[in-house]
Formats: structure tokens, sequence, C-alpha cells
């Protein structure tokens, strides 16, 4: 079973919805990631990609459709082996890891389409990102030894408490397939901090939503970065959430970054501009 | 977030279990020890005779294959065809077992588990190349296996007995002893399905990238409920070796594994109580219905094919049964004022 002994669940504290804490951005590196290049066959679809990202700082990546955005977070999680390059987590190689291992280590991830377990209930959801959390034995659950029922309770008021953050502990027991699209971006957020990352990474979660959702999502966003001081990595193409919440943004182009710095620095860049920016005036 | 109008209830888990957990336990208990009266009177006084008797052991043996199987298909969302093959290692494995050891009840308990232990192995040995593939390549590879499985059998006769049969093996099976294997592969199903474990099997069917992505180890959790599957299904087998009396190679092919993954189907992929009332009916039926067995192959594919178009999830869909479930219904009903009537595993939307 679990081979490696688990700490019982850390339980950091939510606070009440309308309280954003004070920001208190750590920028020692928990990842870094160097020289990092994947091909496809012939296709160099990310090449010589450097950054590294604050233990506290929420960082954005963005880029044209097709920049290959998703394959670096795919990269990230070990779902392709990078062909050149190293990806180190908190000082840590991953190279050689699986998906499995390098969500252990401590990097969650959501999904651009939705990856539910959607005949499943929220609650369930949330209690599969709590699995690596609870370590009793198969042997334990069909005894139903206190320790399973220990372990159950714990993980279930985890589980409820992380749905609050989002306000969806009443929607504990509806199966998770049959939530309004919205909803199901949060649930998939809260899935993945179930898991007790250390990194979280958001592919596209303001997809879908309307301008009102998303400014609630950055909300959230940052208060879970305050909360439970990890560091988190989204690819978005809504700019005014990238720019709102996003302290250090990197932008790739056809796999290689053209840009890097602070929203000011990107919003000013001409090349940026040229290549993403400027596309998306012409194209409206 | 704004708050469909389905979730009136603020508490909706909480409030969800009105009977504690012990009274839940202890309701099961009565309910169970009072089948089993009802069965042991009914066959000593004579009510059903020995024919039907029989049947009523063989639709024991039948529900444990099949809630077995549904492990495999219902939860874990993989199409093996090679159930029977387990069975066939656990029945011999289990006779000879039995057959070496002096005879008692705690010999037939040991039998049955050392035939519980080899199918197991078998299915570990078998699930861990067989996992890697999917769909119709799992499906081949396991139908192989299967078939693999007889022909050693026919092909070892001075252990096996071969094509003649394995006879004289001790008739253990009874009613008490089926019925409670029965019930015990149903608790130990529904208690791994309720824990952690259960939920990595089930999130491995929903979607194996997300599985993985929340640190599933997916393959260490399908090779786990495929080797939990085979293993009640060698139990299983050694249940039915005892209640023949004899075994032959010929009782575990293809059609038989067939057989056992049309009940899961009919009685719904993933709900224990469709699989137990499909292996009733289906195994109960022709064997009651003699006068129609040349026919029975075509009232088979009928029914099946009905069903598929009719509610392809099977005839229970998911649902699964919970007798206190059901008595808790009953209460919010009479209170009036039901407040929390979502029932458990279903979405009220």
């Amino acid at each position: 079973m679990s081979k490696n002994q688990k700490q019982p669940v850390k339980l950091v504290p939510i606070p009440s919805p309308n309280i954003i804490p004070e920001r208190d951005v750590d920028m020692s590196p928990i990842l870094e990631i160097s020289h990092l290049g994947i091909d496809f066959g012939g296709l160099t679809a990310v090449e010589d990609l450097n950054m590294a990202i604050g233990r506290t700082e929420i960082a954005g990546l963005i880029g044209p459709n097709g920049a290959g955005k998703t394959t670096v977070f795919n990269l990230i999680t070990k779902v392709y082996q990078p062909t050149r390059g190293t990806i180190m987590l908190d000082g840590r190689d991953t190279a050689g890891l699986n998906t499995i291992q390098i969500n252990k280590l401590g990097i969650a991830r959501t999904f651009q389409n939705i990856r539910l377990f959607k005949d499943l209930t929220v609650l369930d959801n949330v209690l599969i990102g709590l699995h690596n959390e609870m370590d009793y034995h198969l042997a334990e659950a069909i005894l139903r030894l206190p320790s399973y029922w220990r372990a159950e309770r714990i993980a279930r008021e985890r589980a409820l408490e992380l749905l609050s953050i989002f306000d969806m502990q009443d929607l504990a027991n509806v199966k998770a397939g049959s939530l309004p699209y919205g909803a199901q971006r949060r649930l998939e957020i809260v899935r993945a901090l179930g898991t007790n990352p250390s990194l979280l990474l958001l592919d596209e979660p303001a997809a879908g939503m309307n301008p009102s959702e998303t400014s609630e999502l950055m909300e959230n966003i940052q208060k879970i970065r305050d909360t439970f001081k990890i560091a988190i990595m989204l690819i978005e193409h809504d700019m005014n959430l990238v720019m709102g919440i996003c302290e250090g943004i990197c932008v790739l182009n056809y796999g290689k970054v053209i840009a890097k710095g602070t929203p000011e620095e990107i919003q000013a860049n001409p090349e940026v501009i040229e290549a993403y920016l400027g596309k998306k005036k012409e194209a409206n | 977030m704004t708050k469909t109008p389905s979730s009136a209830s603020p508490s909706l888990y909480e409030d969800k279990r009105i009977i504690s957990m012990p009274v839940r336990y202890l309701i099961n208990i009565v309910a169970i020890a009072v089948f089993m009266l009802i069965g042991n009177l009914i066959i000593s006084e004579g009510i059903i005779n020995r024919t039907y008797t029989t049947i009523l052991l063989q639709v024991g043996v039948y529900i444990i294959l099949a809630v077995s199987l549904n492990i495999s298909t219902g939860y874990l969302g993989q199409l093996p065809l090679g159930h029977a093959g387990f069975m066939a290692v656990g029945a011999y494995v289990g006779a000879l077992a039995w057959k070496a050891m002096p005879h008692g009840l705690g010999y037939m308990i040991i039998g049955l588990i050392v035939a519980g232990i080899a199918a197991g192995i078998v299915g570990i040995i078998i699930g861990i190349p067989a996992l890697r593939l999917r769909g119709d390549y799992l499906a081949i590879l396991t139908l192989g296996f299967g078939e693999i499985i007889r022909i050693i059998i026919i092909n070892l006769p001075d252990i096996t007995g071969g094509t003649p049969g394995l006879l004289n093996i001790p008739k253990y099976s009874n009613f008490n002893v089926i019925f409670i294997f029965v019930i015990l592969t149903c608790y130990i199903i529904h208690t791994m399905m309720k824990s952690r474990h259960g939920r990595a099997i089930l999130s491995i069917r929903e979607n194996e990238i997300a599985a993985e992505a929340c640190g599933i180890n997916t393959t260490y959790y399908k090779v786990m409920a495929f080797s939990v599957s085979a293993a009640l299904a060698g139990v299983a087998g050694c249940l039915y070796g005892g209640l023949q009396g004899s075994l032959f190679p010929s009782a575990f092919g293809f059609m038989d594994s067939i057989n056992i993954l049309v009940m899961v189907v009919l009685g719904g992929m993933g709900s224990m109580i469709g699989s137990v009332l499909a292996a009733s009916v289906l195994t109960a039926l022709p064997a009651m219905l003699q006068f129609l067995a040349s026919y029975r192959m075509v009232i088979y594919s009928v029914l099946l094919i009905l069903v598929m178009i009719f509610k392809p999830s099977g005839l229970m869909g998911t649902y699964d049964f919970s007798l206190t479930g059901l008595i808790e219904k009953a209460i919010i009903k009479i209170r009036g004022g039901s407040k929390n009537n979502a029932k458990e595993g279903q979405a009220n939307e």
C-alpha cells in the first residue's frame, strides 16, 4: 500500500470568505526550469525554456494558441518526458519520475478540458484528491477498524472544508457531471488542492466563466495562495485575470519564450504586443 | 457562487444519516439472520424439493461470480472475458485441497481460502500484462487466458482428472456455507468500494489521466481490483466444486465467461444489487424452464438486445440497494418534512 509513510493530514485553516490576508510573496524558487525542450518527431513544441517560480508566487504563462503552454504543464507533470533540459522541484531533479510521483512530490494540476470524475459525487471527487492523505490499508477498510473511520472522518471534514473555499460544500452530494461549467472548473481546483500541493498548475481556470465569476475566481486564487502558502502557475487567455493577479508572467510563442517580467513590463513589451495582443486586436 | 435551487438544505451531507452506524449494522445482521433462517426452514421442511434446492445453491454461486466480475467491469471499467478461467483455477485448487485434507469444517474453510489465494495470484499474473491494454485487446487477452486454463486442465489428467473429470469432491457446499459466502463477498466488495481503495478504482473508470494527476497509482489499483475479482471468482469456483461433487473442464469454457458477463451487464454495471438480481434470474430461469432449453440462447440474446436498447446502463443502472437507506427514506417520508431526500450516490438534478 503506502510504502512511504505519509504524515497525517496537514490542516491549514481556511479563513472566512471575505477576508483576504496580507500578501507575503516568497520568491525563493520552488520550481526551476532550465533549457527545457521537447520534440514531437520533427516538431519542436517547446524550445529552451528557462523559468523559476517563487515559493508563494502566482505566475502566468501566456501566449497565442498552439504556443506550447499546455505542453509545458505536461512536461512539468511528466505526462511527457522532456527531450532536453531539467525541471527542479524544491531543489530536487525530477528527471525519470512519473506523473504519480510528481503529484506526491507536491505538484497538482487542473486540465484545460475538464477531467472530473463525472459520475461520482462532488465529495467523492475531492476525497479521491485526498487519497494519499489517508493511510489505512485495504484490510482495515474491509474490517472497518477505528483507523478506517478516523481517517475517513478527517478526510470528509477536510474535503468539506476545501469545498467551502468556493462555497461548494452544499453541493457535496451532487454528481460532478451535473454541475454547471464554472463550478466544474472550481471543483477541479479543489480536487487538486486535496493532494496537498506546494505548486498548483491551473490550465485556463477562467475558461467559460462570465466576468463576475472570473473576478471571484481571481480573489479565490489569491486566497488559495495566501492561505495555503503555495505557488500557483496558470495558463490563461483572460488578460484581466493574468494582469490582475500574476506577479510574474512568461510569454510563449511557437515554443519559445519571447518575454518574461512583471505585468507592467509585459504590457509594454512591443514583441508581446506584436505576437499576441496585437494579433488579438486585429481579429476583433 | 450562485446556489442551485436543488441544494436547499445547507447541511445536506451531515443530516443524511438518521440511523447511527451500530444500529445500521444491527439491522443488517438481523436481516441476514432472518433470511438464513427462512432458507433453512424452506429446505428442511421440504417446501422446495431437491432440484430447486440445487438451483438455489447454484444461484448463490453465480451471485458470487457476478458481483466479483462486477469489480473489474462495473467499478474498474475494463472488459475481461476470462472470469470462468479464474473460477476454474479456484475450483480445481480448492477441490484438490479438499481431497488431500481430512473432512471437517476447518479444512473446508482452508480449502476455500487456498482456492481464493490461488485464483488471486493467477489474477495478478494475468492482470499485470493484461491491464496495460485497453478495451478490445484486454478482452481478447483474457479470453485467451481462460482458454489456456481450460486446455491446461484437460492436459494434466494425472492431477486434474482431465476430460473425464475430477470426481468424489467432498460436498461441502450446503445452503448455509453458500449463503454465508455470498454475504461475505458482498460485504467485502461493499466495504472495499466505500474506502479510499474503492474510490481509486472508480476514479480509474471515470478518468485515468485525472486519477494519475491525483497521485493514484493506477497500475497498482487496476491489478488490485482485478486480483480481488479473480480471488472471489476462485472462491465461487471452489463452492461450485463442493456443490457438484465433480468438476469437468467443459464447465469453464468461453460461454461460461460470457454468461457471467451477461449477468453483470444486464443487472447494471457498477450495481451490486443489479448483479445479484440478474445472476438469480439468469441462473434460476433456464433451470426452471427446462422445456425451453433449446431456446435459451435465443431468449438471452433477445433479452440483452432489449435491455441495451431501452436501458443501456443495465436494469439497475448504478443504483445500490441499502436496507437501512430504505428505512431512512421511509422514516423521512413518515415525518413528512423531507428536508433532505437526496439518495446516496445519486445526483438530485
